[in-house]
């Protein structure tokens, strides 16, 4: 059996495609302004990634923000379902789901079957999204990549006052002219981003294990901060965590083509 | 010289200013209010609770000697020497930075007062639309605050949001009231609120074919409707006043008066001055109840 | 006066509204809430003329209200606030 699951999210659109349970390709490109060319494009590379005809795929599901782009998806999926199926299918022991995307962030509290019980969204605000991080990276300077890496090599802590992530860019600016090094800095954002995250996590209440999933999730500094700020190790983040989404519209697509 | 009517006078300039009719010497109480703000800083003098002088000068990167500045640049036109002072009182974002301070009381006490005394008693909603801040005050005829909001953590709807854009678009800040007017029909709003949203969806509006002018028009109206919410949140009350920087920018005000159906009070002062008149005032009250210096 | 202390964003509005005209600056809040959101003042910095303690938002939690507050406000089964319960005054009200 083979299915594909498409994510178009706010930032990437990404395409997985699973084979008997199991991962086989995968494609992410910028959703950019015309959705249904992203669409189409991730699911070309996914194919050619995978060595599978277009032809041979029994079901498409599509989920993210720009689902109804998604003209080649057999059915759709809220972003909800999609994460709390992925965070299974990668850790069967998964009770809260967390997912960071590029514009919006939710947290999602299931039970052992994977049903949804309570979850939160942040949206709307790129505070509390990876719109926050990436705006912080272009005033720092630094690529994206570099920020985990570097806040992991801190030992500083230094509170950032500003929450808004334009207010946040200036007191960016006004730490690096104040000579304050890059690390510090980019622990402070991440920081920052994390202790946000956590507030929303607390909402629905903390339930080990905790799975993170969305882009912001591929940031380890994102991740050690989130650890440190909720003081508990059983966090996981998945290979690949930025499919998440695309993964569970996948299984859910194997499930219902029994 | 540039014509009233279609200049924007955002890049003001540092002014000072002393009345001809005003004898110090004759006072009974001298008082002051310094109003540090993140852009600006100004000094009011008042004689008996009238205006006798004021300075207003850039905010430098450091809040006390702004506030020393602004003093010293209040009485340079006078003869008049701080240790004559009964009284005075900071305000305004760096308030607990300004060190010849009798007391602090917040900007939003001072912008009533100061509101009541610049506008007069029939003032009952004071919006101030700052850099980094919104503000919207419902005061009495005493100028007494009965509600009110500060916003300062969002940059939606601030001049800062409006700075972005003017970056993002390339048009000097003090064109962009004019400019959004000359479209050909007003297009929607920018339908996101958070600045960073809406910088995306402008990129996207341009790429869509709009031009520069209906993109400054479809984000004034985007913060004149972010503005209005906060409005309706404390209730608008007439007479209504608007204070702040954004008073002078017409893209956004002009739509927020045509939606709200209200326009906003005169006053010959300047508004920028209304937090520290404001809190020279309460400095002169509190000096009539005796606790003022000896 | 109704002291509107938080903030608006893109994603909603979070205001702790006081109510200074009905608070007598007690401080069962300030004992109550677990975030330790409020603080008892001698004297109204917004109403410099009125010498009565009153209770205001600390103005560092007040930025962050939304999440100084979340966890007190489940998504579910959102139980009475703390704060808004020791209130006898009723003089405690929330945006959100």
């Amino acid at each position: 059996m083979i299915t594909a699951g498409i994510d178009c999210g706010a930032k990437n659109t990404k395409t997985v495609i699973l084979k008997d349970g199991r991962i086989v390709g995968r494609g992410m490109v910028l959703t950019g302004f015309v959705q249904a060319a992203a669409v189409n494009e991730s699911l070309q590379i996914a194919l050619k990634d995978a060595g599978i005809n277009e032809c041979d795929l029994e079901r498409i599901g599509g989920t993210g923000s720009g689902a109804n782009a998604i003209a080649e998806a057999n059915f759709r999926v809220n972003d909800i379902k999609a994460i709390v199926t992925a965070a299974h299918f990668f850790f069967p022991h998964s009770r809260t789901v967390v997912d960071v995307g590029a514009e919006e962030s939710r947290a999602v509290k299931c039970d052992e079957n994977g049903a949804v019980v309570d979850f939160a969204i942040n949206e709307k605000c790129a505070a509390g999204a990876g719109a926050f991080i990436e705006a912080m990276g272009r005033a720092l300077e630094t690529p994206l990549e570099q920020m985990g890496n570097l806040a992991l090599s801190s030992d500083n802590p230094i509170p950032m006052n500003a929450q808004c992530a334009i207010f946040a860019e200036s007191e960016v600016v006004g730490l690096i002219h104040a000579k304050v090094e890059k690390r510090d800095i980019c622990r402070a954002i991440l920081d920052a981003m994390a202790s946000r995250i956590v507030s929303m996590i607390r909402r629905i209440g903390v339930n080990p294990d905790i799975v993170i999933l969305g882009g912001v999730a591929c940031n380890p500094g994102f991740v050690t901060a989130l650890k440190r700020d909720l003081s508990l190790d059983s966090v996981y983040v998945p290979e690949l965590p930025e499919y998440g989404a695309a993964v569970g519209a996948a299984v859910i697509a194997a499930a219902e083509a029994k | 010289m540039a014509d009233e009517n279609t200049q924007e006078f955002w890049n003001w300039q540092e002014t000072n200013w002393a009345s001809p009719d005003i004898n110090w010497e004759n006072g009974r109480y001298i008082t002051v209010g310094i109003d540090v703000g993140s852009v600006s800083s100004q000094a009011v003098v008042m004689v008996d609770g009238e205006m006798f002088a004021y300075g207003n000068m850039r905010t430098g990167s450091n809040s006390p000697d702004s506030a020393r500045n602004a003093l010293r640049f209040a009485l340079e036109k006078t003869s008049l020497t701080a240790d004559k002072i009964h009284y005075l009182i900071g305000t305004g974002y760096g308030r607990v930075n300004v060190p010849m301070a009798d007391r602090t009381v917040t900007e939003i006490a001072c912008h009533a007062k100061g509101a009541n005394f610049f506008y007069g008693p029939t003032v009952r909603t004071v919006l101030d639309v700052g850099g980094q801040d919104i503000k919207v005050i419902r005061c009495d005829e005493k100028g007494k605050v009965t509600n009110f909001l500060m916003n300062d953590k969002c940059a939606a709807g601030t001049g800062r949001g409006m700075e972005v854009f003017s970056d993002l678009l390339s048009v000097p800040i003090g064109d962009v009231g004019r400019r959004s007017f000359e479209v050909d029909g007003e297009p929607p709003p920018v339908s996101s609120t958070c600045v960073v949203y809406a910088k995306s969806e402008a990129t996207g509006l341009l790429r869509k074919g709009l031009s520069t002018n209906e993109v400054l028009a479809a984000y004034c109206s985007a913060m004149a409707n972010r503005i209005y919410s906060l409005l309706e949140r404390v209730g608008v009350e007439p007479e209504f006043a608007i204070t702040g920087g954004m008073a002078k920018n017409r893209g956004v005000i002009g739509r927020l008066t045509r939606k709200l159906g209200l326009e906003p009070l005169k006053t010959k002062w300047d508004t920028q001055l209304a937090g520290a008149a404001g809190a020279a005032l309460f400095g002169y009250a509190l000096s009539r109840q005796g606790k003022g210096r000896k | 006066m109704l002291a509107n202390y938080g903030y608006s964003d893109a994603s909603g509005d979070y205001f702790i509204t006081i109510d200074t005209d009905a608070c007598n600056g007690c401080g069962e809040c300030v004992s109550a809430c677990p975030a330790g959101v409020f603080q008892v003042v001698d004297c109204d910095p917004n109403d410099p003329m009125n010498e009565e303690p009153v209770v205001t938002v600390i103005p560092d939690k007040a930025k962050k209200i939304k999440y100084e507050c979340g966890p007190c406000k489940p998504f579910t089964n959102m139980p009475s606030l703390t704060c808004v319960r020791v209130c006898t005054h009723g003089a405690i009200a929330f945006s959100w």
